[in-house]
Order: C-alpha cells, then sequence, then structure tokens
C-alpha cells in the first residue's frame, strides 16, 4: 500500500528556523510499525530526518511522537492502522516539551519533574535485621505503574501542561503513586503534603489523554485520582479541590443529586468570599437570560432518598 | 424505541435550555422515554477522587433500577455517559468485583447483573436513526452555517469503556450528525480536548485558559459556533466565556450550542422553544445569519 507520510520537520540550524510539513511516499508492507517506515525514509529518502529510538520493541520509550495528532510509540504503531482514508499518516514531535530537532524533543524538563517527587523508597524507622518486607498483594498493585517506560507520551498530550508548564504531570504523579503506594515507604505524608502544592496532584484536569495514550496501561490519572484520596484521608491542609470533592459527596449523600449552588457556597464559603462574590455577575447574568431550572436554583432530593442514604452509610460508616 | 432517561443533574440545574431542548425533540425522533426520577447523581468523576468504589455502588445502583424496567439507559451528558460507562466496564469486566458491589446494593433490595446498556443520545441518533432517519426529519437544512463540534472528554476517553472497538462511528458521531443536519463541519485540533470546567474551581486561571484557547482556535478555524453534547462543556464555554475573554485580553463571541438545539433548529422548531435564547453568549448574531431559515 503507498502511504504518504506527512512529517513535521525542524531543523534549528537553518534560518528561518520555522517548523514545516514534509511529504514522503513509501510502499508499506501490513506488518510495518510507523518507525519501520520512518527509519526507511531516512535509509533511502532523507538522511536528514532525525528521529530517536533504541529497542524497537515497545520497551526503552525512546521513539515516542505524535502520530495523527496523538502522542504513541512508533514501534507499537502499525501503518496501516493509522492511514486514512487517503492513506495519509501525520508524524510530529510530542507536544508540551521544546523541539531538538524534527522527532526528536528535549525531555530534560521531565526528568526534572520526575526528580521532583523523589523516586527513590524512603523508609522510615529502625532497619529491619534482614530484608523490608512487603505483601504480594500490595506489590502485585504496584506492577501495574511500575511498568512506565518514562516513554513522555502522557505528558505530551496532557491538557492541564498545556496550559501551564509548572504542573507537575502525569509521569511524575505516577511515579509518585509508586512510591505512596509502596508499604515500605515512610515517608507518604511528606510526599502528600508536597504533592497539596499548587502545580502537584490538584492541578489535573481529569481529561483522561495519560490514560488514553499510555503504550503500558499505566492509568496515570487513575493514580493522580488515588493520590488525592490519600490526601484527603490523610488530612493534609485542604485545597479547593479537596474540599470540593467532601462537599460533592456530602451533597449527594444530603440529596441523591448534585446542588450546584450550594456546592460554589460551601466549596469556597468564607474562607475565599472573595472567589465567591467574583461569581455574582455571571450568576446574575444567569437568572437574566432565565437559566434557572423549573424547580428554583437550589435542588430538589430525589424521591426514596432514605433507601439511598443506607448505602452511603453502609460505604462510609456516617452516622 | 424506548429508554430510560437518565437527564443528569446539570442538565435540570444550570444548564435547564438542554434538558428543554431534549424534550421538544424527542418526541419527533419516535423516541419514547421514562425519566428515572430515583436515579442518583454519577458522581461526575468528582466523587470518584475521594471514593471510586462508592461511585461505582451508587452507579450500579441505577443500572440495577434500569435492568428492572428492562430498559437501555438514555443519557444527555458526555460526563454522565463517561462515569457511567467506565463504572459498567469495571462492574462487568470483573464478577468478584459486581459480587461486592452487589453486596451493598442488597441493602436496598437491588441486584445488577451486568446487562444495562447506557447510550448517550448523540450514539443513539447515530445508531438508532442513522443518516436516513435524521435526513428525513430536516426541515431546514442549515447550509448557511458552518460549525464546530466540541466533544471534551468523556465521550471520547477512555475509548476501551465507551465501546469504540465494537463501534468505531462514536468517534466522529457528532462530526456525521451535524454533516446530515446540511451545515458545514469545521474541524478544529480542539474538539476532544478538556473545556476545563474540572479546574475551575481548583485552579480558575488554567481553566479559563482552555476556554480561551479552544473557543479562539475554533474561531480560527471559520466556525461561527461550537457544538456540544456535553453540558458541563457548555457550563465553561458559555458561561465562563467573558471572564476567559477578559483573562486573556481576546475578543472571543463564539455561541455555544447543544447538540439537540441544533438538531431541533433544523426540524424546523423555534429558537426560543429550545432555549437558544437562556445562553450567556447570544445566539442572535447567529440566528441573524441564519435569517430566512428560521425566521
Ligand atoms: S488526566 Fe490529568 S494528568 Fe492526565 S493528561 Fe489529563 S490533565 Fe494531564
Ligand atoms: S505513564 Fe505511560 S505514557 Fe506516561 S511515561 Fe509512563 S509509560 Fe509513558
Ligand atoms: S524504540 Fe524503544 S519503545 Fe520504541
Amino acid at each position: 500500500m503507498i502511504t504518504t507520510f506527512r512529517i513535521r520537520r525542524f531543523n534549528p540550524e537553518t534560518s528561518p528556523s520555522m517548523p514545516y510539513f514534509q511529504e514522503y511516499k513509501l510502499d508499506t508492507d501490513r506488518a510495518d510499525t510507523v518507525l519501520d517506515a520512518l527509519i526507511h525514509i531516512r535509509e533511502t529518502l532523507d538522511e536528514s530526518l532525525t528521529l530517536r529510538c533504541s529497542c524497537r520493541g515497545a520497551i526503552c520509550g525512546s521513539c515516542a511522537m505524535r502520530i495523527n495528532g496523538h502522542a504513541a510509540l512508533a514501534c507499537k504503531t502499525k501503518v496501516q492502522a493509522m492511514a486514512s482514508e487517503r492513506g495519509i499518516v501525520q508524524v510530529e514531535p510530542m507536544n508540551n516539551m521544546p523541539v531538538i530537532k524534527d522527532l526528536v524533543t528535549d525531555m530534560a524538563g521531565f526528568w526534572e519533574k520526575v526528580r521532583q517527587v523523589q523516586p527513590w523508597l524512603q523508609p522510615a524507622g529502625q532497619e529491619p535485621e534482614a530484608e523490608y518486607l512487603a505483601s504480594a498483594e500490595s506489590m502485585n498493585h504496584l506492577t501495574g505503574v511500575m511498568g512506565c517506560i518514562m516513554c513522555g507520551a502522557c505528558v505530551s498530550d496532557c491538557a492541564a501542561l498545556e496550559v501551564d508548564e509548572r504542573f507537575v504531570g502525569p509521569a511524575a504523579l505516577a511515579k509518585a503513586y509508586r512510591f505512596v503506594a509502596d508499604p515500605r515507604d515512610g515517608a507518604g505524608r511528606s510526599r502528600l503534603l508536597a504533592l497539596n502544592e499548587p502545580g502537584g496532584m490538584w492541578d489535573c484536569t481529569r481529561c483522561m489523554e495519560c490514560i488514553e495514550v499510555c503504550p503500558k496501561g499505566v492509568g496515570a490519572m487513575d493514580r493522580i485520582m488515588s493520590l488525592r484520596g490519600q490526601g484527603i484521608q490523610a488530612e493534609v491542609p485542604s485545597t479547593c479541590g479537596a474540599r470540593h470533592a467532601e462537599v460533592f459527596a456530602d451533597l449527594i449523600y444530603r440529596k441523591g443529586r448534585l446542588d450546584e449552588p450550594m456546592l460554589a457556597v460551601r466549596t469556597f464559603g468564607l474562607r475565599n468570599l472573595s472567589r465567591l462574590l467574583s461569581l455574582l455577575p455571571m450568576v446574575l447574568r444567569a437568572f437574566v437570560r432565565g437559566k434557572v431550572p423549573k424547580t428554583g436554583p437550589f435542588h430538589r432530593a430525589i424521591p426514596g432518598l432514605e433507601k439511598f442514604r443506607r448505602l452511603f452509610q453502609r460505604m462510609e460508616e456516617r452516622p | 424505541m424506548k429508554f430510560a432517561f437518565f437527564p443528569g443533574c446539570v442538565s435540570k440545574g444550570g444548564c435547564p435550555e438542554l434538558y428543554q431542548s431534549v424534550m421538544e425533540v424527542y418526541p419527533r425522533l419516535g423516541l419514547e422515554l421514562e425519566e428515572m426520577t430515583t436515579a442518583s447523581c454519577t458522581g461526575a468523576g468528582v466523587l470518584q477522587e475521594k471514593d471510586r468504589k462508592l461511585g461505582d455502588v451508587l452507579n450500579a445502583r441505577t443500572f440495577a433500577l434500569a435492568e428492572q424496567s428492562g430498559l437501555p439507559i438514555m443519557t444527555i451528558c458526555s460526563t454522565c455517559q463517561g462515569v457511567m460507562s467506565q463504572a459498567n466496564h469495571r462492574l462487568t469486566t470483573d464478577p468478584p468485583y459486581l459480587a461486592a458491589v452487589n453486596e451493598i446494593l442488597g441493602e436496598e433490595g437491588l441486584t445488577y447483573r451486568g446487562t444495562t446498556q447506557i447510550r448517550h443520545f448523540v450514539w443513539i441518533l447515530l445508531e438508532e436513526l442513522g443518516e436516513q432517519g435524521i435526513r428525513q426529519r430536516v426541515r431546514r437544512p442549515l447550509t448557511e452555517l458552518r460549525a464546530a463540534p466540541f466533544y471534551g472528554c468523556y465521550l471520547q476517553r477512555p475509548s476501551e469503556a465507551l465501546g469504540f472497538q465494537d463501534q468505531p462511528e462514536r468517534a466522529k458521531s457528532l462530526e456525521l450528525i451535524m454533516s446530515w443536519l446540511g451545515l458545514e463541519v469545521v474541524d478544529f485540533p480542539g474538539k476532544t480536548r478538556c473545556c476545563g470546567f474540572p479546574l475551575l474551581t481548583i485552579n480558575e486561571k488554567n481553566s479559563l485558559r482552555m476556554v480561551a484557547s479552544h473557543t479562539l482556535d475554533a474561531k480560527r478555524h471559520g466556525a461561527d459556533i461550537l457544538v456540544t453534547p456535553c453540558p458541563l462543556c457548555h457550563l465553561n464555554l458559555d458561561g465562563m466565556q467573558s471572564s476567559a475573554a477578559r483573562q486573556e485580553q481576546a475578543d472571543i463571541d463564539l455561541p455555544i450550542w447543544h447538540l439537540p438545539q441544533l438538531l431541533g433548529l433544523a426540524m424546523g422548531m423555534e429558537p426560543k422553544q429550545l432555549g437558544l435564547t437562556r445562553h450567556l453568549v447570544s445566539t442572535q448574531r447567529v440566528l441573524d445569519k441564519l435569517g430566512s431559515a428560521v425566521a
């Protein structure tokens, strides 16, 4: 099958050094990966095409790039699964990190953020005489997140990083979870305190891009949600995000459904009156526009609330 | 075809025009709806931050209620759809987990067997009515309109829980339906990105940046309006658009429509009937552009 590869090129040494797209046509086989094709292009059509790869077996993580707009490992992606009806595959370098040349990005910032979460075990208390013991169950649970190959695909496609480069990002947060959830680690609370700061676990927008693109099923966002839950449990200083989740749960308990005005009032409350007041113009405009439900601004409870509450009580051991 | 209708909290709260427009269009599509009044909130992903299993129990309860009535569920909110799809995926692929959840549901005398289908209104249009069913209902093809789809997150990811393997067209559902209404579909890279709503309380600045970035991007690609299947995306993109414009010092003014409103208009209904006058970013300029087509 003849496939057109639309590759984003960038060479800082040429002037003007603006990125541009270049197309290459190649006869591809059913079994070819995008990496096979790129190497073939470099070897036979254009030796200046720059890319990074090593294992060619989805292990080293070095060939991550954007294929048709989403990050993936080129060595794990089949050309024919990606070719459009017109036989076009678009290849670009990863997003959210500087491009060095063509498809190669600078991952220094990525590693800096991984270092920021102190990715090493910090046991507390007396050192045991033999080894540190951990249950098979807890280690099995950790194998999923330990499968991360540090390819950066999740970071490339992270929506929160796109608007704020200070966010520590999915790979580093998944790595942080790996240590918080390790029973041999003794620094859980201080880790959670650090992750509770701006730029940490509460800055994720829950967009699931990191789950979708991860070639190893690490599920970074799920790990971030677990970190948030553990932070709430450990009662690290309450952030707006933590209060939002707590109030949300309480409102569902009280009414079976969400009560948006009450959620805002109780999340910001008197602690952040100015924020609450800043919403007023929008609320007033909504009233003027008739953007109020028939039942009025405050939601009624669902019928049969008492029985519903018993489920909650059973799960949460509420009084 | 009959569905157990799960409107979700927001269509009955901050986005009443969505509920209104669905109520207007569904009988004309040949659908029958039985509203699930005793179902609870899905947790919207927020409750799940605190306790995922609690969220799964609440959703399993809703699935069990629908299962009892023998009806598939219809949602009109991407977030409800996504959260429910994920919960259902966990429950139906892990029998011991389902058994543990059922033990708790027993409290209310309920059991979930794992048979309930959960489908967004958009998917029902796609899979039940199809191109012919939609085209034959169009009275006013909206040919003058350039509209960009905005899916947001939960109707796109994670694709496994949303059944994209078996129903690959779901990934393009909005574009397909919009094109059947006769308008020009504007493609733009932000269509499957996050609207920023989940960050609104936590980091307003970043949330508003997302609003500005997607709306401006859609405008640059020539869109007159953005069309969304998610009321939470609507709350941020419409409700917070003027704040986003102020923060980013940009002129945006891009109306955000719910898909059923677009559908209703193409089917010959009046703008007011569809709640198009209830948006914070006025829809009037676009309605004027459509001129006699919607007069
Ligand atoms: S879910 Fe969170 S961490 Fe993952 S890509 Fe989205 S914003 Fe980034
Ligand atoms: S979490 Fe997945 S996508 Fe992110 S760096 Fe690790 S392996 Fe790559
Ligand atoms: S070359 Fe090693 S992961 Fe692709």
